[in-house]
């Protein structure tokens, strides 16, 4: 049974601190979801509500046909997963993952068959008399997934899952948490302040910013077309000019950007959004070349990135980081100009 | 490499064992003297003393009142502690922070103080059993002890585990006996011992709110020493030594004394 969690209309607050503004957002059946944003964003809030610990001031939350808005956190049947993984350190690995089906009322032998099953499919097979302290970061984990699945629940909740692991096992468990999540179909909610770890993990990523939602897209639209300047600078893109619309240059739109350089941006690759609007790239969109349309700017101090040189360039506009090819180093002090290139820039409508 | 010691700090560190050892030395040697006065070094050895502090019968009596005391006031104690010390590390961003220092306030009140206060409040005030005013007064006095060391233990208690708990399935109250109370196990059986001990061995709380008919057995022992100057006083004060080091030795045989420390 796979079923969708809606937030609609969701407002909370510490104290006197708003801290979600009238958040919406739905979870589709077997999706997972994951809310990317700075601590302090509102996502961990948001996934407390969920889960029942925090009550919200206004809105709803349903998951399928439940109203979960005001059950007790123990009627909520919500398996989730603590950043401190949170076992049971008095009981067995085995006892850790029974938890949920005693509370459900399995006897004791059902229990641990159930249990030794799950743990077995999480690989532990063999650690199931061990406690908690004696175990790996990366066990624990596991245990505490195990714990969560196990209750078969319909919807799944992930608060920094993979924080307190190193780099190379935090690749390996997000794989083997997406695979569970898909083997059993869950729906699932992931909150992570790891713009990696989101991008490869979710169907669709929800960045959040000072309580709401700034973008919620798959990571490919997030990552390519941010809808505006904070998901753009999240996403890395470094370079943010405002610019205007001034004239018409033949198949072109002429516009100009602060300090007074224009740009020729022809129609066929580019869509103006406004007459205001923000110009954003990525270093690689900027390509520094000697001669052509673009930016003019003159070079200051080159880094080498395997890839390509990189430039920090002084323009009319202000400093710039834009990349060149290694077959054609240049040097500081020269004069060159910046090409946008429009597969990997965006223009965005101007912040009121 | 062996590291060199000034002499005159193993001299230092004697003088400082001898100073805390001492007392405890001399008491003994006096409880096992064959006299009718208290003399170190004894002068005869015998056990009668001990037998006497049996016979007595007030000895007896207040023994039983003191443990009695002890274990029922430290419960009572635990009893009001432990929610305390819960609701204190749970709710320490939502709580005024002198809510902690209340209940640390009975060891910084002088505990003459707190004994005359509860003589003139409760005892006289009331006028509740002798037995219930000195079972207030104890529970009253090891308090702090109470929530100081479970809140100890609660301060390296991760609350996402209760919530873990809470998640699959189980309320809140159930979460607490089921998954809190075991991990804080150790604090508490520490708290009992410590408030046990300081029951066991006060007087200035009791010497207030004792009365006819009903004592302490160091309230007793002050009493048999104004009439009497025989080694039973040695006697009863190496008992109640022997049940604080094998209480003490339990604690650390089975939890380690690390549990006081913290």
């Amino acid at each position: 049974m796979t079923v969708s969690l809606t937030l609609d209309g969701v407002s909370a607050s510490y104290g006197k601190t708003r801290v979600l503004e009238d958040l919406s957002l739905e979870v589709g059946a077997g999706e997972l979801v994951s809310l990317l944003g700075a601590s302090g964003c509102g996502k961990t809030t948001t996934l407390r509500l969920v889960a029942g610990f925090l009550a919200p001031d206004a809105g709803r939350i349903r998951l399928g046909d439940r109203d979960l808005t005001r059950l007790p956190a123990h009627a909520r049947d919500i398996g989730l997963v603590f950043q401190t993984y949170a076992l049971f350190p008095h009981l067995t690995v085995l006892d850790n993952v029974g938890f949920g089906l005693k509370q459900r009322g399995l006897g004791r032998a059902a229990r641990r068959a159930k249990a030794g099953e799950m743990v077995e499919r999480v690989g532990l097979s063999g650690f199931a008399d061990r406690y908690p302290a004696n175990l790996s970061g990366g066990q624990r984990q596991r245990v505490a997934l195990a714990r969560a699945l196990v209750i078969d629940p319909p919807l799944l909740m992930f608060d920094e899952p993979l924080s307190n692991l190193d780099a190379k096992l935090r690749v390996d468990m997000r794989v083997e948490i997406r695979r569970l999540q898909r083997a059993n179909g869950t729906t699932a909610l992931y909150v992570t302040h790891d713009q990696e770890e989101a991008f490869s993990i979710s169907d669709r990523v929800a960045i959040m910013d000072r309580g709401r939602i700034m973008q919620l897209d798959a990571p490919e639209v997030l990552y390519s077309r941010p809808a505006n300047a904070f998901v753009a600078d999240f996403v890395g893109f470094d370079t943010l000019l405002p610019m205007r619309a001034v004239a018409e240059a033949g198949d072109a739109v002429r516009v100009r950007m602060e300090g007074g350089a224009t740009l020729d941006l022809p129609r066929s690759d580019w869509t103006v959004p406004a007459q205001d609007f923000l110009f954003a790239a990525r270093a690689d969109g900027l390509l520094v070349a000697r001669e052509g349309a673009g930016i003019p700017a003159r070079l200051g101090l080159r880094t080498y990135l395997g890839r390509a040189y990189q430039y920090r360039c002084e323009t009319p506009a202000g400093e710039l980081i834009a990349n060149g090819p290694l077959s054609q180093p240049m040097e500081p002090g020269e004069t060159a100009v910046l090409i946008p290139n429009p597969e990997q820039c965006c223009l965005l409508p101007a912040e009121t | 490499m062996r590291r060199r010691i000034h002499p005159a700090l193993v001299g230092f560190a004697a003088l400082v064992f001898l100073f805390l050892l001492g007392p405890l030395v001399i008491i003994l040697g006096a409880s096992l003297s064959n006299t009718t006065y208290l003399a170190f070094p004894p002068e005869g050895l015998t056990l009668r003393w001990f037998e006497n502090a049996f016979e007595i019968s007030a000895f007896r009596r207040t023994m039983v009142t003191s443990f009695s005391l002890a274990t029922l006031g430290t419960l009572l104690s635990l009893a009001i502690g432990i929610p305390a010390a819960y609701a204190m590390a749970r709710y320490r961003w939502h709580l005024p922070r002198f809510l902690g220092n209340v209940f640390v306030l009975p060891v910084l009140v002088p505990e003459i103080v707190l004994g005359f206060a509860l003589m003139k409040s409760v005892a006289t005030g009331l006028d509740t059993p002798i037995y219930t005013t000195l079972l207030v007064g104890h529970a009253l006095l090891v308090l702090p002890y109470c929530v100081r060391v479970v809140g100890a233990s609660l301060a390296q208690f991760d609350f996402s585990v209760e919530e873990a708990a809470v998640s699959l399935g189980c309320p809140r109250w159930r979460a607490f006996f089921t998954v809190v109370l075991p991990n804080i196990r150790g604090g508490v059986i520490a708290a009992f011992v410590l408030a046990f001990i300081t029951s066991l061995n006060d007087v200035s709380i009791s010497i207030f709110l004792t009365g006819p008919g009903v004592s302490t057995l160091p309230i007793q022992l002050l009493a048999h020493m104004e009439q009497f100057f025989d080694p039973t006083i040695a006697s009863v004060s190496v008992l109640l030594m022997f049940v604080t080091v094998v209480v003490m030795a339990l604690v650390e045989r089975t939890l380690g004394l690390t549990f006081l420390a913290r």
